[in-house]
């Protein structure tokens, strides 16, 4: 079975109801429970100058480059879990199957009170806040990758090991790319949780303005004191900045598999 | 025939029914984490009471601030009871408590505590007055005077301490410059700060007597001692111009400041603000106390140092950086 | 074939420094004093209330966002709409929230004076509803859409020559290829709903033994430094957690192991 073939055109007659439905349905969907939030968020947004301060910079700063390093080490080792999990076969693979969700289903005051006893030593520095999102975005590309690799027919492993190319390029041009589009979902998501990521951080990081505060906090500073129109623009322009990011991780993915066209 | 008794249970219950929802009054109690414990010892206390013996309380709990926006966001109240007066005000402004909320006997404060230094078994750097802070090497943990509204309290406490000590309103501004420059953790409430201090971050943690008091009577490790110049916290009650049980909610407020029940805060941590009920109970006077109105009330405080854009202390936070 | 060991000691050495430690301090902490202050901890009325109140909200949200992921995911990879784009990145936008941000803005729009106000939702069920569905919606289109793309469309296309209607082709063709992948999400979604802390906080009301979830519940024992009623409450939700994944698990059909 090929894989890889794209979308043609659905014959028209038997099925000009369903595609209709299907996108109508979800759309309302997603304005109603997303967009119609934030449409209300941005409406309240004033006071742009709460992003321009030079600390709402440094915490953005700090956010956005935690968050792309999380996204990034999480590509590699949320890949090489569930490839662990999948293909491979050893004892205790199911208990750890079983973890692999739990750093998301525990309350993040829980999270963060635990990895601060343990983390002590790292505590209060930016490694702590390394860590904390780790933690919190561990399942992200394991959960993506995971089906994929079910799914994968192993035929085409089999056939160019068979005409002698080594694991390392089966792996670079056979699994890699089918299994691609998958990382970066499940990068897109580490990314975005990371941007957004409060409850585990705020206990170990500090927060220390311009050293460790990450701008959930910082925009939670500005709510507290009264300027929740900074923190609603502050909110907007973190979303756009995502936004973007998410866009371009959805790009990238139409790149990575242009040759199958 | 079963039918014929259901029918006869539900006709005999619905008098019994009708009758207790008319007795049961509902107060919605809104309030601020810490006094918790204290409400849940008090409200069975007033439902003993003739004055409260046919009302019921729903409450909530949580940071004060965020208290404060949920009932200005619509959160039911019929009694608000904060960390500090300006979660009150804020009320006020947008028509949600009358105006006179303050005027009775008690400038409308039910409970008092003071800012008190929380320090290492020992008090090995040997911290003992606002000065000793900004010593070379000692390390401040502090509730974040942003994120916690509580922590203005401490912010305050350590201006007005400098002013005690005779410095200019200038020099203590220095002094808070310089204190923010010690503070190496500055977690985002309270409770968040105790944790970190006792997971071994800082020299000295500044914190509320009630709640170094309460964490003791939690078995946690805190030894914490009272400046000599320090600020007395007051915390605010009111009932909300919403609320349809006003009689009620009165009644209860009023309660609240009788000897037995300021004998349940006092037994919580919590300083009394009527006389003679802290037999056996430890509550240190300090000959340097002063209150907010010391260092100008909180309006003018709110706006001169906490003012999100020009106010002192978000200035000093917002220039902290390299 | 080394490379099998290496990757399978470093992906098991990644998990057991950043997952395994901290969870067995959550165990640790949990029962160091044996089981029944665990289990008393967790059974008070107000406990078993909040875990009423957490399981409720994640009945609603799962089911919801299952159903509308697996649309949306059909949407984006198989029906071209004009802003397929711009609506697969929105479908990610929740998660760059942090939560209080969700909270300020669900309150923004269903509190007092707001465009949805006065209608029951803030400080009441629907509005953590709601809190609860946002947060978690993006999963079970995250886990579809990449398996969608890769098992292409010649099977669902033969299925349509040969008579089927669209419901049909999903049934027969289409959802065996992504039971899996929704599966999974299905077990995200739920672990994200059982772990939803902040933006449930604000829109609640923190009304306590009313609009209190599980999560809340592990704040006010944290409060109150009751450690074991904390964490016992944790292992709770991470259980529940667990036994979603096993069910998961479970439906997998037996031909399919491998």
């Amino acid at each position: 079975m090929a894989a890889r073939a794209e979308a043609l055109p659905a014959p028209k007659a038997r099925r000009w109801a369903a595609p209709g439905l299907v996108v109508g349905l979800s759309t309302l969907y997603l304005s109603v429970i997303v967009l119609l939030p934030l449409a209300a968020l941005a409406w309240h947004a004033h006071g742009w100058d709460a992003i321009a301060t030079r600390q709402a910079v440094a915490a953005l700063e700090l956010t956005l480059t935690v968050s792309l390093v999380v996204a990034l080490v999480n590509a590699f080792a949320g890949t090489a879990i569930a490839w662990a999990l999948v293909r491979d076969r050893f004892v205790g693979q199911n208990f750890l199957n079983a973890l692999v969700d739990l750093p998301f289903a525990l309350p993040t005051i829980v999270a963060g009170l635990v990895l601060l006893t343990l983390y002590r030593d790292l505590a209060f520095t930016r490694w702590a806040i390394l860590v904390a999102l780790l933690f919190v975005t561990f399942p992200f590309v394991v959960r993506t990758v995971q089906p994929v690799l079910l799914e994968l027919d192993t035929e085409m492993e089999d056939a160019a090991v068979s005409l002698g190319a080594s694991s390392f390029a089966t792996f670079r041009r056979v699994i890699l790319p089918n299994v691609l589009p998958a990382i970066l979902s499940g990068v897109a998501l580490a990314f975005a949780r990371a941007i957004g990521e409060f409850g585990a951080v705020v206990l170990i990081s500090g927060n220390l303005p311009f050293k460790t505060e990450v701008l959930s906090v910082y925009i939670f500073g500005r709510i507290e004191s009264g300027d929740p129109g900074g923190a609603a623009a502050a909110s907007v322009a973190i979303l756009g900045i995502s936004f973007a990011v998410l866009l371009a991780i959805g790009g990238l993915r139409r790149l990575a598999t242009r040759h199958d066209r | 025939m079963r039918r014929i008794s259901l029918t006869l249970l539900i006709a005999l219950a619905f008098p019994a029914l009708a009758a207790g929802a008319a007795r049961d009054t509902k107060l919605a109690l809104v309030a601020y984490s810490t006094p918790k414990d204290a409400y849940g010892q008090l409200i069975p206390a007033f439902q003993k009471t003739a004055a409260g013996k046919d009302i019921s309380f729903s409450q909530s709990y949580g940071a004060s601030t965020e208290q404060s926006r949920a009932v200005a966001a619509g959160l039911n109240a019929d009694i608000v009871a904060f960390s500090l007066a300006p979660d009150i005000t804020s009320l006020v402004q947008k028509k949600l408590v009358p105006q006179n909320w303050n005027k009775d006997k008690f400038k409308g404060m039910v409970t008092r505590s003071v800012v008190v230094f929380v320090v290492r078994d020992g008090n090995p750097k040997k911290i003992k007055t606002w000065a000793d802070l900004v010593k070379p090497g000692v390390q401040v943990v502090t509730p974040n005077p942003v994120t916690s509204g509580g922590a203005r309290w401490n912010i305050m406490a350590a201006y007005g301490g400098m002013l005690r000590a005779g410095k200019t309103p200038k020099q203590a501004q220095t002094y808070l410059a310089q204190l923010w420059k010690h503070v190496v953790a500055a977690p985002a409430s309270a409770r968040e700060g105790l944790q970190t201090f006792l997971a071994g971050r800082g020299d000295v943690f500044l914190a509320y007597e009630n709640e170094a008091i309460f964490a003791q009577q939690h078995n946690q490790p805190v030894q914490f001692l009272v400046p000599k110049a320090t600020i007395l916290i007051e915390n605010p009650i009111a009932v909300t111009s919403t609320s349809q049980h006003k009689a009620q909610a009165r009644a209860f407020i009023n309660f609240l400041r009788t000897k037995p029940a300021q004998r349940i805060f006092a037994q919580n941590g919590y300083r009394p603000i009527v006389k003679g009920v802290t037999q056996g109970l430890s509550f240190p006077t300090r000959p340097q106390l002063f209150t907010i109105k010391y260092v100008g009330g909180w309006p003018v405080v709110e706006k001169k140092f906490f003012d999100p854009r020009n106010g002192v202390m978000t200035k000093i936070i917002g220039s902290s950086g390299g | 074939m080394t490379g099998r060991y290496a990757i399978r000691f470093a992906a098991l050495g990644y998990i057991g420094g950043l997952l395994l430690a901290p969870l067995s301090y959550v165990f640790y902490k949990t029962f160091r004093h044996g089981f029944w202050p665990a289990w008393h901890a967790v059974t008070t009325p107000d406990a078993l209330h909040a875990l009423k109140v957490t399981l409720i909200l994640a009945g609603i949200a799962v089911p919801a966002n299952t159903i509308f992921g697996v649309m949306a995911a059909l949407a984006i990879v198989r029906y071209r709409f004009p802003g397929a784009g711009v609506f697969n990145a929105v479908v990610d936008l929740p998660l760059a929230l942090s939560p209080v941000v969700v909270g300020l803005a669900l309150l923004l729009l269903y509190g007092r004076g707001g465009w949805l106000g006065g209608h029951g939702v803030a400080f009441a069920l629907p509005g953590m509803v709601l809190a609860t569905i946002f947060v978690s919606l993006p999963f079970v289109v995250r886990e579809v859409v990449p398996v969608l793309r890769e098992i292409g469309t010649e099977q669902e296309q033969a299925a349509s020559t040969l008579g089927a209607n669209a419901w049909q082709t999903f049934w027969r063709v289409t959802w065996p290829a992504i039971r899996w992948a929704t599966a999974y999400g299905v077990v995200l979604t739920t672990a994200r709903a059982l772990g939803e802390f902040g933006a449930v906080s604000v829109i609640s009301g923190r009304l306590a033994g009313q609009t209190e979830s599980l999560t809340l519940y592990v704040q006010d024992r944290y409060q109150s430094f009751d450690e074991v009623g904390a964490y016992a409450s944790a292992v709770v939700l991470a259980l529940i957690a667990v036994t979603t994944l096993l069910l998961m698990t479970a439906l997998k059909p037996k031909e399919e192991t491998r």
